[in-house]
């Protein structure tokens, strides 16, 4: 019987001096890309206040999202960040005893005006929910082209160019190369990563300008996950993405912007690596430090 | 210490007892009823199930009439009852506001409730006049129907298709309560997912709630057949009792439930044993039906990731 030997500690490796804020998450924080903060505004939201019955979720936020940025969204659980992301798109409505007042505006129309159409709405700003949710009696080209079938049928593509448009979804969710071959298998005999990214592929094939992903990487592991994040940030090309997460170092990883959310109150907007290292509101420095939450 | 084994011994020996008694019970009903019906199996062989003679006054049995009247009200329940009753679960489980939506739940369920004979009663006295008076006439004479054979000759109130119709509200509360509870096993998730896509309530109840639900709802089909086939009291008020084969369902027919119920009091000799091979018959048939059923409901757990 021997005494196992001390496993000799690692050298640490030289290091450039770091804010004590990112020190404290445990990772670097990408530049910004070269046209953070010139793109023009596509969401405009102003004044919003959201609620479940009497509970008010999300208290008089305003916060402006650029074209082809990634906005984050973070803060500690139940702090209204899923709220706030479900009320861009209308689906917080579809919520009984949901409520919503203030403005957003897409493209300077405001979504919840008379005459705009929730259904529209959710087709230009298409989303994707922390567990996935493939459709379990489709295969995977069918799960793709689901949002045709929800289309009437004067404007239903024809057969070849749903085929076209699902095969470019598929490319630009990451995930043709693992799936080409097996389009007509069931979309349940997918890893949970790969039916993360078929969701994905499924919001693209709407062809949507905002992408919105709530927790999207809540459910998967690491490998999973990174895929998922070179997915965001190369998605970023040609969409605005807006991401919720309660994962700092993801955000700080894939955004471009970061919101701090708490108590349903929007507390700081700022560029990610701003955020990080030099925030501006005490309570974002004590959230990113790690003093609570 | 050892009154704790004893105890514990007597317990398991007294519920082991009970769990074995249902089953020797049904056995013994099982084989009494085939035993019963053996002399007539014997001697009319399979004919027995094809002929469509009924003559207990010669002694000689066939339950064809009563197979075919037992299937076809069945399928006129099922026919009116499928629509309704899954229409009525997805008002419920995806529609209607709690407030009107538990009332309405109640009252579907109040239905399955209601004795048989009540609905009998309520053949007779109501459903009977309105098939003279307006449903036949309706199906004739403004619909032009009368020259199909199943709407043929004329319709004195009990029939075919009366049977049909009281088995279908009697069914439907069964129907609708499967259909309801599968419904509602779909996951949130499911529905947000295809509302995210842009699809409308109906779109969503079709692309999302209605597949993942398909096995269940027809679990839930089969299992009103399942009733429809055994029910007696209600059938035996409104159905006639005739031991013909007619393709009209304004006429008069016989189902195997209603045929015992009817004829068990005068039988004797070879007529008894006919009865019961006809009760060994629909029994075999049920318990397939219910088997499938439960079958069919139990398979409803889609995998969703």
């Amino acid at each position: 019987m021997t005494t196992p030997e001390p496993l000799a500690a690692p050298a640490p490796l030289p290091r450039p001096p770091e804010p004590a804020a990112l020190k404290a998450i445990g990772t670097t924080v990408r530049q910004p890309a070269a046209n953070a903060g010139t793109g023009e505004v596509i969401l405009d939201v102003t004044g919003l206040n959201a609620y479940f019955g009497a509970q008010h979720a999300v208290r008089q936020a305003s916060i402006a999202f650029r074209e082809r940025e990634v906005t984050a969204i973070i803060g500690p659980s139940g702090c209204g960040k899923s709220t706030l992301l479900r009320c861009l798109n209308r689906m917080h409505e579809t919520v009984p005893t949901a409520r919503v007042t203030g403005r957003i505006e897409f493209h300077g129309q405001d979504l919840y005006g008379p005459g705009v159409n929730p259904i529209e709405v959710r087709r230009h700003i298409g989303m994707v929910f922390q567990r996935p949710t493939p459709f379990p009696t489709l295969n995977i080209r069918d799960n793709v082209a689901a949002g045709f079938r929800a289309l009437p049928r004067h404007r239903r593509p024809a057969r070849d160019e749903i085929d076209a448009r699902v095969e470019e979804a598929l490319r630009g969710a990451a995930l043709w190369d693992e799936v080409k071959d097996r389009l007509k298998t069931g979309a349940i005999a997918l890893s949970g990563g790969q039916q993360q990214r078929l969701c994905i592929a499924r919001a693209l094939a709407n062809e949507p300008s905002v992408i919105l992903l709530d927790e999207p990487t809540a459910s998967l592991d690491p490998l999973s996950t990174q895929k998922i994040e070179e997915l965001v940030y190369a998605l970023r090309q040609r969409f605005t993405v807006i991401i919720v997460t309660h994962n700092m170092q993801q955000a700080a990883r894939v955004s471009d912007r970061t919101a701090f959310m708490l108590n349903g109150e929007l507390v700081e907007v700022s560029p990610t690596g701003k955020l990080f290292t030099t925030p501006s509101d005490p309570r974002t420095e004590a959230y990113v430090t790690g003093r609570f939450g | 210490m050892g009154g704790v084994a004893v105890g514990d011994r007597i317990y398991r020996g007294v519920t082991t007892l009970a769990g074995l008694a249902i089953v020797a019970l049904l056995l013994y009903i099982a084989v009494e009823v085939f035993t019963g019906g053996w002399p007539v199996f014997r001697k009319f062989g399979l004919g027995f199930l094809t002929s469509s003679a009924w003559d207990p006054v010669h002694d000689v049995y066939g339950a064809a009439p009563a197979i075919f009247g037992t299937l076809v009200s069945s399928a006129i329940a099922l026919v009116i009852a499928t629509p309704l009753a899954v229409g009525t679960a997805v008002f419920l489980s995806e529609l209607a506001p709690r407030w009107l939506g538990q009332p309405i739940a109640f009252l579907v369920d109040l239905l399955a409730a209601i004795p048989s004979v009540v609905y009998g009663l309520w053949g007779i006295f109501v459903l009977e006049p309105m098939m003279r008076d307006s449903i036949a006439p309706f199906l004739q004479n403004t619909l032009h129907l009368g020259g199909l054979p199943i709407f043929d000759g004329v319709s004195y109130g009990p029939g075919m298709l009366a049977a049909g119709i009281i088995l279908a509200i009697m069914i439907l509360p069964y129907i609708s309560a499967v259909t309801r509870e599968v419904l509602m096993a779909v996951p949130r998730s499911q529905r947000e997912a295809a509302f995210a896509l842009g699809a409308t309530r109906w779109e969503m109840i079709r692309d999302a709630v209605i597949p993942g639900a398909k096995s269940g709802i027809v679990g839930g089909i089969v299992l009103g057949l399942g009733r429809a086939l055994g029910e007696t009291m209600a059938v035996t008020m409104v159905i006639g009792n005739a031991p013909t084969i007619s393709a009209s369902l304004f006429a008069s027919g016989y189902t195997m439930a209603s045929i015992i119920a009817n004829e068990f009091a005068e039988a004797a000799g070879l007529h008894i044993s006919a009865l019961l091979a006809i009760g060994a018959t629909l029994l075999a048939v049920t318990l397939v039906v219910n088997v499938l059923a439960r079958w069919l409901v139990a398979r409803v757990g889609v995998r969703y990731t």
